[in-house]
């Protein structure tokens, strides 16, 4: 038996160029066509792909594979435009070497931004044609593509991709003239073609950058300080140079490190060094305990996410101060302010619209905190690089999520010509958004400098990995509404506060990464930072309801210090905000008296969000039975940033000793499904990951170090906790293809947080839900 | 001792990891390094038939034992049962933690060859998953249960 995978690899025989205008490739004229950005920042068809005399297509992908399956979806992509068999095709790692700069391969962009390449193949599609049809003297637009062959519709004239390899020269522009096949002629796109990565995988091959073997490899090890603000008082290099197998010790202001022979020895030179240090430690953060007021209380940078006029009721006397650390929910009774306007239905309650004309005046007003705390990446590797100084220049290795912006930050942070320096992309564990990757590649570049000719291979450390690698910020929001008797929503306010969420190399100027900051002419961090809007935001991402609201108020506030080092954690402020949105909802349905799922439909106009809504409900028997004492199930939704993913969960939770998530029921929309099962496995990884954030996860700290630092202190979610997981992938063929792998984690909080309400009878509205919250709530 | 059936010996530290023995003296990089004290079960090997964590397993610990890895279940021509599995079943997203996970499903099956899900999620709780793959790889053990008996 040999190991294959058994998902069914479509026959590509039968499949010609479908109306691909196949046979022209014209001068450029003056038709606008629109050029994904990929495309007008690598606009030859040469930098996305080579076609070789093999029989083989290599497609260079400027995405990194994190563990999502990039690589696979990119290949059937190739394959489908090309017309070859998936197997021919191999995918390459991103590297600044060749290939296109496509940034960072985040914010679940990487299978829309794939149009690039489609286009890009489409065009060497049309090159190829257009050569066989002058070499065989038939019309190209007779022509079809069947794996590679090139061929008249009779079949008697033919020739192929690797035949005339040598002849076909993509170092062209990429015109967007030669169109993409048409959906209904992909045959592998949309097939759940197996993960190309997986057998080495299971195999025990070496794959990840921790694999690496480097002719002359040296190993290396950070000597971190003991606490961010810790400053080094004296060291004593001497012994630790002296012990067997030390080739270097290095100091660079407070940056400290050892190059070794063996892995051994660079660990136990690393704790002699550790304890040849004298520490200066400072208390520089904040004070766990009151974290809200902390944010609060911030100096705040302000974003008004979306503004339709008046404000509610309560939220026109919250201010930013306010500082309250308890949670508030509070309802006026109905009808105390129900004096004027119209309350049977004759105001446009269509649905539509609402911002102007007759508003009737609220019956009811509410409103609730809610609060998360600091989420570590905790990657089950820790982060790891190379790198090597010689005279070609710098080359470095790094399981960063951006190949280019990296090379660019190492060359200002080490003061070199970036065109000197070379970074490759290496698999390493997943990423799930900025973590250790890119600083683990800087501490190999100031490690291997002191041993030039030889690379270094730099391991972190487990707690250096929780402690040191950027955070999810901790967050707190203000949601209030006003409702109309019959409970319909009339107004809504929002105000959330944060750390930024982005700090990626290369951020405001400089090279944002961690060593650069501690050594003798630092580059200091600089505050962290949100996205913009445009770019969906950070603190203030999904922060817009989709329910039909006449009256929004929703501000991002966003801190402009940050006393922990924050970045991007999948979904970024996305996270806690959907879970408010729907916990509140939910809050609001039950204060009047509505169904839960029928109260979002009421107010639900976009069929998709509808239609996911209803499937997830109908598949998880919503309402379900209440039988057992303890058990319910709670519903949360969201469509990603807006304008991607549609996705909606259903979680049966059963909270009698512990809180035990049994079962997830989702259905996701994510457009045109380029790989079904890779998207029930993104689906289900974020949903079973934001389970483990939900129930279990918070960084916990004291004024002067991180202490949540193993596994121990920083629990996750293990196998007999983690709950059964039912993904309906709802299939779009003519909605563009959007990313699935951040769709679930909002929702997946949103309905574990409201089917314990619901299972319990209290809500508890700071994340994580443990069962020591519920028993304070109880309590309260 | 004898490594995927092959007598080996070694001339590192008896104080050295059997991890780091069996990742650079020995060249075997199937059992990954993820905290290094036992408690993620990335290292995971099978020492006289028993998953333990290689990172925290001294060499003299191991002398004249037999150790198994990920690379002495199977490979890419004849894969164990579980490593087919798990790829019929696509269970792996980064797959880093994939190396421990089969070698404690292997020794579930040795003790015990038709584990019902309950029994498979209890021999793999030592083995931590961040990317949350976890029911996939349930569902390739119970696959591999019941496909080869
Ligand atoms: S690396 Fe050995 S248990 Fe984590
Ligand atoms: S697949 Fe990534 S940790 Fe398990």
């Amino acid at each position: 038996m040999s190991m294959s995978a058994r998902p069914a690899v479509p026959d590509h025989s039968t499949h010609g160029t479908g109306s691909a205008p196949a046979g022209r490739h014209p001068e450029p004229s003056g038709a606008a066509v629109s050029l994904p950005r990929g495309v007008t920042a690598n606009p030859r068809v040469s930098q996305w792909l080579a076609i070789h005399g093999d029989g083989t297509v290599h497609v260079f992908s400027g995405k990194a594979e994190l563990g999502q399956g990039i690589l696979t979806a990119l290949g059937q992509i190739a394959a489908d435009e090309l017309g070859v068999a998936p197997h021919r095709v191999l995918v390459l790692a991103a590297t600044t070497a060749s290939g296109p700069d496509q940034g960072f391969t985040a914010g679940s962009m990487s299978v829309a931004d794939s149009e690039a390449l489609r286009m890009a193949c489409a065009e060497a599609r049309a090159l190829f044609l257009r050569e066989a049809a002058a070499r065989l003297g038939v019309d190209a637009d007779e022509m079809v593509v069947a794996d590679g062959v090139l061929r008249d519709r009779d079949g008697t004239c033919k020739t192929s991709y690797w035949d005339l390899a040598a002849c076909v020269d993509l170092d062209r522009e990429i015109l967007g003239l030669a169109s993409p096949r048409p959906v209904a002629g992909r045959a592998v796109v949309g097939t759940s073609a197996a993960r190309v990565d997986l057998p080495d995988k299971l195999t025990g091959r070496p794959r990840f950058i921790h694999d690496l073997s480097l002719p002359g490899r040296l190993a290396g090890r950070v000597v971190r300080p003991p606490s961010p603000a810790a400053r080094l008082l004296e060291v004593d290099p001497a012994p630790v140079e002296r012990l067997p197998g030390v080739v270097a010790v290095v100091r660079d202001g407070d940056f400290l490190g050892v190059v070794a022979e063996t892995e051994t020895g660079a660990e136990s030179a690393a704790v002699a060094l550790r304890q040849a240090c004298r520490w200066r430690e400072e208390e520089s953060l904040p004070p766990e305990e009151s974290m809200q007021a902390v944010l609060r209380g911030a100096e705040t940078e302000t974003t008004v996410v979306r503004d339709d006029g008046a404000e509610p009721g309560p939220a026109a006397t919250r201010g930013s101060g306010a500082g309250s650390a308890a949670p508030t929910a509070t309802t006026a009774p109905a009808g105390t302010t129900g004096t004027a306007g119209t309350t049977d239905g004759t105001d446009g309650t269509d649905g539509t619209d609402g911002t102007d004309g007759e508003t009737p005046v609220a019956a009811t007003s509410m409103s609730a905190t809610y609060t998360r705390g600091f989420l570590a990446h905790a990657s089950i590797a820790p982060s790891c690089g190379a790198a090597l100084w010689d005279e070609d220049g710098l080359t470095v290795w790094s399981h960063s999520q951006g190949v280019h912006p990296l090379r660019r930050a190492i060359a200002q942070a080490a003061g070199v010509d970036v065109a000197t320096v070379t970074v490759h992309h290496v698999e390493g564990a997943g990423a799930y958004g900025h973590n250790g990757a890119d600083d683990a590649a800087y501490d190999a570049v100031l490690l291997a400098r002191a041993v030039p000719g030889r690379p270094v291979h730099v391991v972190w450390s487990r707690a250096d990995e929780l402690t040191w690698s950027p955070l999810g910020s901790a967050m707190v929001a203000d949601v209030a509404a006003d409702l109309a008797p019959d409970g319909r929503l009339l107004s809504w306010s929002y105000d959330v506060w944060s750390y930024g969420h982005t700090a990626r190399p290369g951020y405001a100027g400089s090279p944002g990464l961690l060593a650069a900051a501690h050594t003798e002419r630092p580059h200091p961090l600089p505050p962290s930072a949100d996205p913009a809007l445009a770019g969906g935001g950070g603190t203030g991402r999904n922060a817009v309801p989709l329910y039909v609201i006449p009256r929004r108020s929703i501000r991002a506030h966003r801190a402009l210090t940050t006393p922990i080092r924050t970045s991007a954690l999948r979904t970024l402020g996305a996270y806690l905000n959907v879970f408010a949105i729907e916990s509140f909802i939910d809050e609001i349905a039950a204060a009047a008296g509505r169904d839960a799922l029928e109260y979002r439909l009421a107010h639900l106009t976009d069929p998709r969000a509808r239609e996911v809504v209803d499937r997830a409900a109908r598949a998880a028997g919503w309402p379900g039975q209440p039988t057992e004492d303890g058990v319910a199930l709670g519903i949360g939704f969201a469509r990603y940033k807006d304008r991607g993913a549609y996705c909606a969960v259903v979680a049966e939770v059963e909270a009698v000793h512990d809180i035990r998530v049994r079962r997830l029921t989702i259905a996701v929309d994510v457009g045109r499904v380029v790989n079904p099962d890779g998207v029930a496995n993104q689906i289900e990884g974020g949903a079973v990951q934001s389970t483990s954030w939900t129930l279990k996860e918070q960084v916990r700290f004291d004024r002067t170090q991180i202490t949540s630092d193993d596994w121990e202190s920083y629990p996750i979610l293990r196998f007999t906790e983690v709950p059964e997981v039912v993904v309906e992938v709802i299939d779009r063929p003519d909605e563009p293809s959007v990313g699935s792998g951040e769709a679930a984690q909002g929702p997946t909080a949103a309905a574990i947080g409201n089917a314990v309400a619901a299972a319990v009878g209290v809500r508890v509205r700071d994340l994580p839900i443990t069962a020591e919250r519920v028993v304070a709530a109880m309590d309260d | 001792m004898t490594v995927n059936g092959v007598k080996r010996s070694v001339g590192a530290d008896a104080e050295t990891s059997l991890l780091h023995v069996l990742r650079e003296d020995l060249g075997l990089k199937g059992p990954r390094f993820g905290c290094g004290a036992g408690l993620c079960g990335a290292c995971l090997v099978l020492l006289d038939g028993y998953p333990t964590p290689s990172c925290d397993t001294p060499l003299w610990a191991a002398e004249g034992k037999d150790v198994v890895t990920v690379e002495g279940l199977g490979d890419l021509d004849s894969p164990h049962p579980l490593q087919q599995a798990f790829l019929d079943e696509q269970a792996g997203q980064c797959g880093y933690c994939l190396s421990g996970i089969l070698i404690s499903a292997a020794a579930l099956l040795t003790r015990n060859p038709a584990p019902d899900e309950r029994e498979v999620a209890e021999a793999l709780d030592r083995n931590l998953c961040r990317c949350g793959a976890q029911r996939r790889m349930i569902r390739a053990v119970m696959r591999a249960a019941k496909e080869h008996p």
